[in-house]
């Protein structure tokens, strides 16, 4: 079957057959101008012309404090150009401008790894011409790597940058960290234009070098750091969280590989947060030393970088202001880029992970995780590093309310197979813990502790029995989303509702 | 059920969100209440929620506890006729006195109940006159400090150090151990106190009380930690009833364990140590322990 | 079972229902707004309609407005505001 609008030579995911190692492209570009400031972004797209069908991309470091992708789209849209395809990183609800751009056709196909607002709900509702391509983290450069994916001109938000293109993420006022997925856009985007509004005489330690840059503006913001601490990124105070917290710590003390330098990655969800938390205890109590974490990093990382229990962080993207802080000052706390954290193409981190603690919206009896969308099908998120992560580290930890508000995680089926079940292991919730059958030596091992272990059809049958079974949500055939694998096969479509 | 009693938790009684997990905690008794945490315009809402869900819910090892109202006021006999046909195992009785605990009692054996009764001792009177209204009930499985409202009675101020309750806490806990009955702890009522609770906790613990109530579900950790034997007590216990059973293979009287002299008393409390670590389950196939 | 005067009972707390009942109408009537409606609209008024039933009251206007609450607490919450509708206190 041929999608509208999609790679023509699609292959389907099989988790005995993923695809590694394809030939990628090296980074040759060496744009040594000193002459790359431009007036405005009006002037620059006189210069640079961006035609019907272009590629653009944008990052989402600002994340939903970002001003830099409404006000290029704003300008343009001015220019009367179609048929474009947006390639950002993520999109938040500070982004709702580009509905009306979706609208009138402007345009047309988006790729991106997270996906949430007002853009997801006009996807969900079928607004968009062509369906979306809901990519991972690692995904993201593998696309351009192997060039699947040409980016016709790529902004990059610069919390400061010199004249010759370097840019630190760590710097200026609205200073947000690591910038890891704008590195590969950098390198090989045919176009590429550094937006500052730190404008400096030099970038000592650039994240990404000036030799990759062409174009530079300067702007009054490039957006709300502050904002940047979107979501969650405290630890949750309810108690259900924290208990399934406190499992998940158990899980990880007596799974086998919590010893000297193991490696830990958790999300900026509250209950993840906990996991941390209690983890910090557990390493102080045991007396063992982590290696690293990585990922999106919060001030919770930070503070077990400082107190010695981890050797280094790995850091992506900074989910809050104290770790945008810590980049800067702390050797040990180490900028890395998309492709180094989870492309599978490349020596990523995310393979030598042992632990990663990720979050669901819905797990079915295989323990495929949805975390793409909502429970009853809309988009409200997408995989980001979800299945990069759960595919490299070696024990992966689900952690949820077993139900909350009447709706249950665990599913006959997914709605969404944002990550498949092959690389889940453990489910934790408040009222027990299931383990993937695949892993009997995880099962064996919590057979010696006290740990409320059951299988994943126990735990539904206790969720079944007190919320009921909730009624099948229904679909159209019309296809909004594609999902892609990590290896870009399609693991999932996505379809507007009935 | 449960009969351990480390932590009672309060759950008040007209919050279904808190209610349909208020048996993911780890406490070992659930306490939903129908007085304090009730509006006065929402009782008759409580009552009618705490009986749908015990007729809809299963609560496994769980010792399942309703906090009525008490004898003077005018929803207690409404509580009644709602509670004691239900498929509970205990009423926590608030403001208990010798009266209201045997008209409670009457009104159970009227109808072969096989409820049990923990008194609510939060009163001058009720701490002067506990042991009496203790045997007043063969249902009566033990008491509860009530701190708060004592200290009105008291008309002292409760603090944190707790001097103010000293005695009352010391006579209660005389009485029930005279009885052999539970005796369990005021809660400690600043739920941001981490360090607090575990040390007002210990204190109770080292007085003699049994188990502690709570009012927020993130303290039972805290509490259970308190009232579980720790691996190094487990351990001690173990070598003290081994050392005694080889004793009394060698028809030794008395002996000696770390040059220290151990006689029936300790045999005792060892033997206690380990009924509950095996009600725990932190001790399986003789002598391995395991964590929880 | 006739219910003399409007009554309500619940909260619009997360997990709860909020239900209010009027009464003088020619049949029952539901009217749902539910946090879970794609997932659980059907269950919820089938437990509405057979509380409503159990008591024999035919002539009410149901409005109701679920935060999530499971079957025990839409029942609990039904029967609480049936109580209020038919009492004079």
């Amino acid at each position: 079957m041929q999608i509208d609008g999609y790679k023509k030579n699609y292959k389907m995911y099989s988790y005995s057959k993923v695809i590694k190692d394809q030939v990628i492209l090296k980074p040759t570009k060496k744009n040594n101008s000193l002459n790359k400031l431009r007036k405005n972004i009006s002037n620059l797209l006189d210069e640079l012309t961006i035609k019907d069908g272009s590629v653009i991309s944008f990052h989402h470091h600002m994340r939903n404090g970002d001003y830099v992708l409404n006000m290029v789209m704003e300008e343009i849209a001015k220019r009367n150009v179609k048929d474009l395809t947006l390639f950002a990183s993520s999109i938040f609800p500070c982004h709702e401008p580009l509905v009306k751009l979706i609208k009138e056709g402007v345009v047309t196909q988006i790729y991106s790894a997270y996906i949430s607002g007002p853009v997801a709900e006009a996807i969900s509702q079928g607004l968009m011409k062509k369906p979306v391509v809901m990519h991972t983290h690692g995904g993201r450069p593998r696309i351009i790597e192997s060039s699947e994916i040409k980016i016709d001109v790529a902004f990059i938000a610069a919390p400061s940058c010199d004249y010759r293109g370097n840019i630190n993420g760590s710097l200026g006022k609205n200073a947000c960290g690591a910038i890891g997925y704008a590195v590969t856009d950098a390198w090989f985007a045919k176009n590429t234009v550094a937006i500052t509004d730190n404008f400096v005489i030099s970038v000592d330690k650039p994240h990404i070098e000036g030799k990759y840059i062409d174009y530079i503006i300067k702007v009054d913001s490039i957006g709300e750091a502050s904002k940047i601490v979107s979501g969650t990124t405290k630890i949750t105070r309810n108690p259900i969280g924290l208990k399934i917290a406190r499992l998940a710590a158990e899980v990880i003390k007596y799974s086998g590989y919590f010893k000297n330098g193991f490696s830990f990655q958790t999300g900026a969800g509250g209950i993840s947060l906990a996991v941390a938390h209690y983890l910090k205890e557990i390493m102080k109590e045991e007396n063992v030393k982590g290696s690293f974490a990585s990922g999106g990093i919060t001030g919770y990382l930070v503070d077990m970088l400082k107190e010695g229990l981890f050797e280094r962080l790995y850091d992506v993207q900074c989910f809050d202001l104290d770790a945008v802080q810590s980049i800067r000052e702390n050797e040990a706390h180490i900028p890395i880029s998309a492709s180094k954290y989870a492309n599978i193409n490349d020596d990523c981190i995310v393979n030598d992970l042992d632990y990663v603690i990720l979050g669901a919206t819905e797990i079915d009896l295989d323990f495929n995780v949805n975390v793409t969308t909502s429970s009853t099908g809309e988009i409200m998120g997408g995989s980001g590093g979800h299945s990069d992560t759960a595919y490299g580290s070696k024990v992966t930890i689900i952690v949820s309310q077993l139900f909350n508000a009447r709706i249950p995680v665990i599913k006959e089926h997914v709605i969404c197979k944002t990550t498949p079940g092959e690389t889940v292991d453990v489910l934790v919730t408040e009222r027990g813990i299931a383990i993937n059958p695949r892993r009997r030596d995880l099962i064996e091992r919590f057979r010696q502790t006290n740990l409320p272990i059951m299988t994943i059809q126990e735990l539904k049958k206790i969720s079944d029995n007190l919320v009921g079974i909730p009624e099948e949500v229904e679909f159209t055939n019309k296809i909004v989303g594609i999902v892609e694998y990590r290896d870009g096969t399609i693991i999932d479509l996505l379809y507007k509702r009935g | 059920m449960n009969e351990l009693r480390r932590s009672l938790l309060f759950i008040p009684g007209n919050n279904p969100g808190m209610l349909q997990n208020a048996d993911v905690f780890d406490a070992d008794s659930i306490i939903i209440d129908l007085e304090d945490s009730v509006s006065l315009d929402e009782k008759d809402a409580a009552r009618i929620l705490l009986k749908e869900l015990v007729n809809a819910i299963i609560f496994k090892n769980i010792e399942l506890i309703v906090r009525i109202n008490p004898f003077d006021s005018e929803d207690y006999q409404k509580d009644i006729e709602v509670v004691k046909n239900l498929n509970i195992d205990t009423i926590l009785l608030p403001k208990a006195d010798i009266q209201s605990v045997k008209d409670l009692d009457n009104k159970l054996t009227e109808i072969n109940s096989e409820i049990k009764i923990l008194v609510l001792i939060e009163t001058a009177f009720g701490v002067e006159k506990v042991f009496d209204i203790l045997e007043t009930s063969d249902r009566c499985i033990g008491l509860m400090l009530g701190g708060e409202d004592l200290c009105v009675d008291l008309t002292c101020e409760r603090t944190k150090s707790g001097e103010e309750i000293f005695y009352a806490r010391t006579r209660l806990l005389n009485a029930a151990h005279a009885l052999k009955l539970k005796a369990i702890d005021t809660p400690f009522t600043n739920t941001n106190d981490e360090a607090g609770l575990i040390e007002d906790t210990n204190f109770a613990k080292k007085l003699g009380f049994t188990g502690k109530a709570s009012i927020n579900p993130r303290q039972i950790t805290s509490i259970n930690k308190c009232f579980t034997p720790t691996i190094q007590e487990i351990n001690h216990s173990m070598r003290i009833l081994n050392a005694n059973k080889q004793a009394l293979k060698e028809g030794k009287g008395v002996f000696a364990i770390d040059g220290k002299m151990v006689d029936l008393p300790i045999i005792k409390r060892a033997e206690k140590t380990i009924v509950v670590a095996q009600k725990l389950g932190l001790i399986k196939n003789s002598g391995e322990y395991h964590a929880n | 079972m006739d219910i003399i005067k409007p009554s309500k009972a619940g909260t619009y707390e997360s997990n709860d229902i909020y239900i209010m009942l009027f009464p003088g109408y020619e049949e029952n009537l539901i009217e749902l707004e539910s946090v879970v409606y794609d997932c659980f609209g059907y269950q919820i008024k089938k437990v509405i309609k057979d509380v409503l039933k159990e008591n024999n009251i035919n002539h009410v206007l149901v409005k109701a407005i679920d935060k999530g609450a499971l079957d025990y607490t839409i029942r609990a919450r039904m029967i609480t505001a049936i109580k209020r509708g038919v009492s004079n206190e």
